[in-house]
């Protein structure tokens, strides 16, 4: 069925697919740990139980999910070879070391402290406990650090000279570390994590609140989410604007595409709300625009001048369609979240949070939303860097493995079933804990309680749990 | 410059990663190649838990030889990865099955089943394709001018498949007497028999694979009878003697702790066999350590924070497993 695609095409989606489905697990995890940082923190602090009730419900939900996030990682650590073996072998000494920083500063911590927080409370009292759980949190920050100097250095090369072999040689590491999309791509990245956990975290409590009022936990998570949602959603907002002036700065083809510019405008260009790209007339049809405004965020100035994609070789061009539609899905959940938020702060000021119903329903089905801005930001930002892998200077074409067609095939097809059927799964799991209420259990003291022998283990958690050990 | 010390004080670091990765994920994969010679419920649950809190450190250490030789040795990265492109996809497709398995097996009844053929499913085929990669490198790789040279079937061979299942053989052997270590009742006496025919398995596949070896490559038969890496010629197996003699004394006597150090010592020691096969190259016959090497100020870049980070790597890895020392309770097992 995958006949007649090239090698080059079939690893495009390969890589496009296997990262796809990682960065959902980050994305979660990231602002999971640091959730589950807060909410040990705040019960060791004020002693009150419901934090304790929460930190052991998430954590629960946060190593399924962590979970998947190892092991779809450690595929994408490998495919740089497998896939991409040229690109490796040039960018690899760049990129390379950021990467090994990324493994030892960040990995060995988040799987070192792991099993001490999921098992170890009992064994090493609540101080060192405290030090784990926060030490995970650090560690999944750490690794978001690291992989986007990576994939911002990809975008935006600085401080390399080339060699006589045509690799990437570094000259300051400085200037490749903190290269010039890298703090906008990493203050955007960490906010988008923290967004979206707090969406899934307020989906939770939103549906336990309209089964039970009263339910002291899921009123605790539906109020920090709703909190987190006001104050995070306008600083991501800005963070993405300010992201955006540094594109163009650098990557002003990616920003030609987003906004669908595929003619120059002398004298201010209009903000294209909606629109069909036409790729072979190279116009946007059916387009929905505001006058001037383009330029107006863009260059701060109604009347500037905004060259478009006419001033662009063909060859150099990303696909304008993707970008296009990715970056509005983007955009529309970003002000959707701040919807929420701003509704959820009225209700709050109103006394009736826990109360509104609509509101409820209305954080249920924003639950998955963050991820797919998530999904919606990256590959705007990644489609909108072809056909680059490194930026204007290495081509994805030439980046490729000498590997033959059928081989990233079959490879392709066995990571698609794979990743469905295995991540499938673990989804369904993580839904399934998040339909039991979250409730002190009686057994779970009494299972954490010091005994002489190590390996305790989710299971007996698990099986102690009220509702848990259903069938499935 | 310095070049000629650091490219082969990477190789070093690399090639303890790669050590450290073998023997502890060698472990926790045997657990999983175990997982079926039992059918009671209560024994399985001890068995995954006696690993659960520290796999993914030991998956860890596979993480830093794919980075680490990216970051290092990216010549050596682009070449390998390709040539070893099935046995590489097959072993990560396995470690997603048997990394899930550690959450998704307590969270359902009905899949239970699933998820324990998947622990070992995949235990199973991460073994053997660790053990095909390693004889595939050990027969040599074609390279081109800087890529890989050959097809995508090359890896493919008896001599692979040999070590393919000397690999498998030989972490059920370090799994059962990593069992042995920390499980207590029938289940600890089911592993210590077990641990038997294992340890005469792996000894008899090393033996085999060691003759084999030299053929496949006139350098290493210069390279074990040459001064002066004759020496090992002689140390080596002499030293494999004391560690199998440690490992059947152990396992007689019923010791806890000795099968398992002496089952590591041989794996150490047999990995030292392949490192003085293989040097100075890190592609056999093909790529030498300095040829694969990043430029110097990749290696000392990186170099600077890992002489930093790897001892408290090491330190805090310790005290993990320092952690969740001991047997493991059945009783707290399961429920
Ligand atoms: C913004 C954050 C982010 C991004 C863009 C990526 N990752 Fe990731 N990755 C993480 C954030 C993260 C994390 C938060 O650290 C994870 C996710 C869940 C987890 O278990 O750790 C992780 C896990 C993880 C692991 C397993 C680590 C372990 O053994 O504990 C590997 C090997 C990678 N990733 C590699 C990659 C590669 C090669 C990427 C690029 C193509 C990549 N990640 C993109
Ligand atoms: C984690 C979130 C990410 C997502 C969802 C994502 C998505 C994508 C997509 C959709 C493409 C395909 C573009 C195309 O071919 O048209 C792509 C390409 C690529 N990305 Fe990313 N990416 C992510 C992160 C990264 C990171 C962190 C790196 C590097 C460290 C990276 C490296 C690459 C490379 C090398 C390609 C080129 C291969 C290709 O063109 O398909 N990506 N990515
Ligand atoms: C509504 C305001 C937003 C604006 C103006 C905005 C702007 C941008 C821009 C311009 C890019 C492309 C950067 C590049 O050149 O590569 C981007 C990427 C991205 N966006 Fe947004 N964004 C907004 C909201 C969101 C939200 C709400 C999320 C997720 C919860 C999100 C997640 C991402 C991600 C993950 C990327 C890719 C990583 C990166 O390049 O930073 N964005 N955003």
């Amino acid at each position: 069925m995958l006949d007649g695609f090239t090698a080059e095409v079939l690893a495009r989606v390969q890589f496009a697919f296997t990262v796809s489905f990682h960065i959902i697990f980050p994305a979660f995890s990231i602002g999971l740990a640091s959730f589950l940082a807060v909410l040990n923190g705040l019960w060791l602090w004020t002693r009150n139980e419901t934090y304790h009730i929460l930190f052991n419900y998430w954590k629960k939900i946060f190593a399924v999910a962590f979970g998947m996030g190892v092991v779809s990682g450690i595929v994408m650590s490998y495919q740089f070879g497998t896939n991409w073996s040229v690109f490796s072998d040039k960018a690899g000494p760049v990129v390379g070391p950021l990467m090994a920083y990324e493994v030892l500063s960040a990995f060995f911590l988040e799987a070192g402290f792991l099993g001490i927080m999921l098992f170890g409370r009992r064994r090493v009292g609540d101080g060192l406990h405290m030090f784990a759980t926060g030490m995970v949190a650090f560690g999944t920050l750490m690794s978001a650090t690291w992989i986007l100097s990576v994939n911002s250095w990809m975008h935006t090369p600085a401080g390399f000279g080339i060699n006589e072999v045509g690799q990437f040689v570094p000259e300051d590491w400085w200037q490749i570390v903190f290269n010039p999309s890298f703090p906008y791509r990493l203050t955007h990245m960490v906010l988008a994590a923290y967004l979206t956990t707090a969406l899934v975290v307020g989906a939770v409590g939103a549906r336990h609140l309209l089964r039970h009022r009263d339910d002291a936990p899921a009123r605790k998570m539906f109020s920090m989410a709703m909190w987190m949602l006001v104050v995070v959603t306008p600083l991501q907002i800005a963070a993405g604007d300010a992201h955006g002036l540094n594109t163009l700065e650098h990557q002003p083809a990616k920003v030609m595409a987003m906004e669908g510019h595929y003619d120059s405008h002398k004298h201010g260009a209009p903000l294209i709300l909606f629109g069909i790209p036409n790729a072979e007339e190279k116009r946007i049809d059916y387009a929905v625009e505001i006058p001037k405004l383009s330029s107006l965020i863009l260059k701060h100035d109604l009347n500037a001048p905004l060259a478009g994609l006419d001033t662009i070789p063909d060859e150099d061009e990303p696909p304008v369609m993707i970008v296009f539609f990715s970056f509005r899905v983007m955009i529309a959940l970003g002000f959707a979240m701040l919807g929420l938020g701003l509704w959820a702060l009225l209700a709050r000021l109103r006394g009736r949070l826990y109360e509104a119903n609509w509101l409820h329903r209305a954080a249920m089905v924003m639950g998955p939303m963050g991820f797919v801005a998530v999904l919606a930001g990256w590959i705007t930002t990644e489609v909108g860097r072809q056909p680059f892998t490194v930026y204007g200077l290495l081509r994805t074409s030439d980046s490729l493995a000498p590997i033959a067609a059928p081989a990233v095939a079959a490879s392709l097809i066995a990571f698609i079933v794979v990743y469905f059927f295995v991540f499938g799964a673990g989804t369904f799991y993580i839904l399934r804990m998040m339909s039991f209420k979250a409730e002190a259990h009686v057994q779970d003291d009494l299972r954490d309680a010091p005994t002489r022998a190590a390996g305790t283990t989710p299971a007996a958690e698990q099986h102690l749990g009220k509702g848990e050990g259903r069938e499935s | 410059m310095y070049g000629f010390e650091l490219s082969f004080i990477w190789a070093g670091i690399i090639a303890l990663s790669v050590l450290i990765y073998v023997i502890l994920d060698g472990f926790d994969l045997g657990v999983g190649l175990l997982f079926p010679l039992t059918k009671d419920e209560g024994e399985r649950n001890v068995m995954m838990n006696s690993v659960a809190p520290i796999w993914d450190g030991n998956e860890t250490w596979l993480v830093l030889g794919g980075g680490g030789l990216f970051a290092v040795f990216p010549l050596a990265y682009a070449v390998v990865m390709p040539a070893l492109y099935m046995p590489i996809i097959l072993m990560l497709l396995g470690l997603v099955f048997r990394g899930v398995a550690f959450e998704y097996r307590w969270r359902t009844k009905r899949w239970k089943p699933m998820w324990d053929a998947a622990f070992f499913g995949g235990s199973l085929t991460a073994s053997l394709c660790q053990g095909i990669a390693l004889g595939a490198l050990v027969q040599g790789i074609e390279v081109e001018g800087r890529a890989y040279g050959g097809g995508w079937w090359d890896w493919l061979t008896p001599f692979s498949i040999l070590t393919g299942v000397a690999v498998t053989v030989g972490y059920a052997m370090l799994g059962a007497t990593w069992l042995n270590m920390k499980l207590e009742g029938r289940i600890q006496s089911h592993m210590r028999r077990l641990a038997w025919p294992l340890a005469v398995a792996t000894i008899a596949f090393m033996a085999v694979v060691s003759l084999w070896t030299p053929f496949q490559n006139d350098a290493y038969f210069g390279r074990w009878f040459a001064w002066p890496t004759a020496i090992f010629s002689v140390l080596v197996p002499a030293l494999v003697a004391l560690a199998v003699f440690g490992l059947f004394v152990g396992l007689s006597r019923q010791w806890d702790v000795t099968p398992f150090l002496s089952a590591l010592a041989l794996f150490v020691l047999g990995f030292i066999g392949i490192g003085i096969s293989f040097y100075p190259y890190i592609v056999p016959s093909s790529l030498t350590i300095v040829e694969a090497a990043a430029p110097d100020e990749s290696l000392a870049f990186t170099l600077v924070g890992t002489l930093v980070l790897l001892p408290m790597i090491l330190g805090y890895t310790a005290y993990a497993y320092w952690v969740f020392r001991g047997k493991i309770d059945p009783d707290e097992g399961y429920h």
